[in-house]
């Protein structure tokens, strides 16, 4: 029981004393997780919206396809990324196995169909006269899709927040495409496996409160905007 | 107005619910320890024997294809367990007696395990040399130094890249012990730490066509996808030996002792250790270890 009280007291004085390691790997975490987001935001979104809303051949396959991604384990990710960017693979003179860059490939990967998915699933669940409606009053092509997504902008953040949730926290690909490299690739998830392997409790203890508290202020920030308008109505 | 103080108390549970949450599991932690002291007498528990192993031993095959089979067939009784960690961390359970025999190759942190009464036998069962891999252009020029010293010196002195384990193994306890003898601190850009084991430091020494520093068994096992070459010689500075160890049964009662001395006999004996010098000629053409002589003949 001891080991678990000191661990946390020296966790809270890393924490709060700004050691410069634990702020560093805290924030190449963000760095990587959020440029990933941000990533399969921008491209998962109008992916999401164009399969709801067009009509085509094989798109059954395609939702099916993303489908499956949404539930598709880290560690696979990792090993076709780092299959991808090994110095003799297909990318490999690109040299970018064992960078953040990889990384961020993994995670995008990872994220991009969560949000192509869960963006599609609410899009089509809109009532079919609204876009005749919105269509109706004038609105051109792009206004009329910009209308759809502000009807869905809470199914939307929910789809950030699983991505996210997904991403900060896996370990699987980051660890096999970043190499855990200290001080270049090493981050929360990564550096809690590997402290705990050594029996570095306390770092560990800090590394963990630090994902958690990230993990639940991010969602806090996203829920607080989703809940914003509900009672207002 | 109301939304705002509505979030704010909403924010205020959330944070209540997670820091109660957060006292019920420390309490369930703490509540468990307890009940071990008032427990009546510890029993041995004498049909199974668990081995805290390094991990290049296991990973090698020694243990597996040699030592178990081996002792199987002396004691059928016994169920071993092996549990394949650092050489920092399989002394860490034994001083813990979570494990009855201990088989590492970490010098100092032996020699303090056993000044620290937590072993009660410590007898070399092995030895190999450590490689020094890297780019089989060798930009840094390791393969004329005259021992890992100069070899780690030229290193240093190109900036090369190092790739360390960062991991406290026996492996990287080593590589740390050959800087200092250098006089070097190994810091800047050219020195990457992985924390990982020696498998994946391999893997991404050969993408970053860096140097580090190997047991060989790993080495050889995996040297078909690496684009790496062996650049040392097998000098002092080098020498990797493997030691065995009894943990201490008067300081943890629940260890067994019996079989674990069963263990080091059936390693130092005539057989062991004949078997030990066979091993990987047929896989590599050349032994992963070699017998180490002076343990010959103590049981």
């Amino acid at each position: 029981m001891q080991i678990i009280w000191d661990g946390i007291r020296e966790a809270m004085r890393l924490i709060f004393g700004g050691d410069a390691d634990v702020l560093q790997i805290t924030l190449r975490s963000l760095w990587v997780s959020g440029l990933a987001l941000l990533i399969a935001v921008l491209i998962g979104v109008p992916v999401g919206s164009l399969i709801a809303l067009r009509h085509f051949r094989g798109r059954r396959l395609v939702v099916t396809t993303i489908n499956t991604g949404m539930a598709a384990p880290p560690v696979v990710v990792g090993l076709l990324v780092a299959l991808f960017l090994t110095r003799n693979g297909p990318l490999g003179q690109f040299r970018l196995l064992y960078s953040t860059w990889a990384m961020v490939i993994a995670q995008v990967i990872i994220a991009f169909p969560i949000v192509a998915g869960l963006s599609l699933a609410a899009l089509q669940q809109l009532d079919l006269g609204l876009r005749q409606q919105i269509a109706a009053l004038g609105a051109g092509r792009f206004q009329t899709f910009v209308a759809q997504l502000r009807e869905i902008r809470i199914a939307l953040l929910a789809a950030v927040m699983a991505a996210f949730g997904a991403v900060i926290s896996e370990v699987g690909a980051v660890i096999m495409v970043g190499g855990n490299i200290k001080g270049q690739t090493q981050v929360l998830t990564g550096a809690i496996v590997q402290e705990t392997r050594i029996g570095r409790f306390a770092i560990a203890i800090a590394l963990a409160v630090i994902l958690m508290a990230l993990a639940f202020g991010t969602n806090l920030a996203l829920t607080l905007i989703q809940q914003k308008d509900r009672h207002s109505a | 107005m109301c939304n705002t103080v509505r979030s704010r108390r909403w924010s205020h549970l959330a944070l209540v619910a997670a820091l109660a949450a957060f006292l019920v599991l420390a309490a369930a932690a703490c509540g468990s320890s307890p009940d071990e002291s008032a427990s009546p007498q510890p029993q041995v528990q004498a049909d199974q024997l668990i081995v805290a192993t390094t991990t290049s031993l296991n990973d090698s095959g020694l243990l597996e294809d040699v030592v178990l089979p081996a002792y199987k067939e002396l004691f059928p009784d016994v169920t071993v367990k092996v549990v394949a960690v650092g050489s920092g961390e399989a002394m860490a359970m034994g001083a813990k007696g979570e494990a009855d025999v201990l088989m590492v190759h970490s010098p100092d942190d032996e020699a303090q395990f056993m000044a620290d009464g937590n072993g009660t036998l410590r007898l070399p069962v092995a030895y190999n040399y450590f490689v020094l891999v890297g780019p089989k252009d060798d930009p840094a020029g390791v393969a004329t130094a005259k021992d890992a010293t100069a070899a780690f010196t030229a290193i240093a002195d190109t900036k090369s890249t190092f790739v360390s384990r960062g991991d406290e193994s026996g492996t990287n306890k080593k590589e740390l012990k050959i800087w200092e003898s250098a006089g070097i601190t190994p810091e800047g850009d050219w020195y990457l730490s992985t924390g990982q084991g020696m498998g994946e430091t391999l893997r991404i020494t050969s993408e970053k066509q860096g140097y580090t520093l190997t047991d060989l068994g790993t080495f050889l096992s995996q040297q078909d996808t690496l684009d790496l070459a062996v650049l040392s010689k097998e000098t002092e500075d080098l020498k990797n030996i493997y030691n065995v160890i009894i943990v201490n049964q008067n300081k943890f009662p629940t260890v067994n002792a019996a079989s674990s001395e069963q263990m080091a006999q059936v390693l130092v004996s005539k057989t062991g250790q004949a078997a030990i010098a066979e091993y990987g000629k047929d896989t590599y053409g050349q032994p992963l270890f070699y017998p180490y002589a002076n343990s010959l003949g103590a049981y």
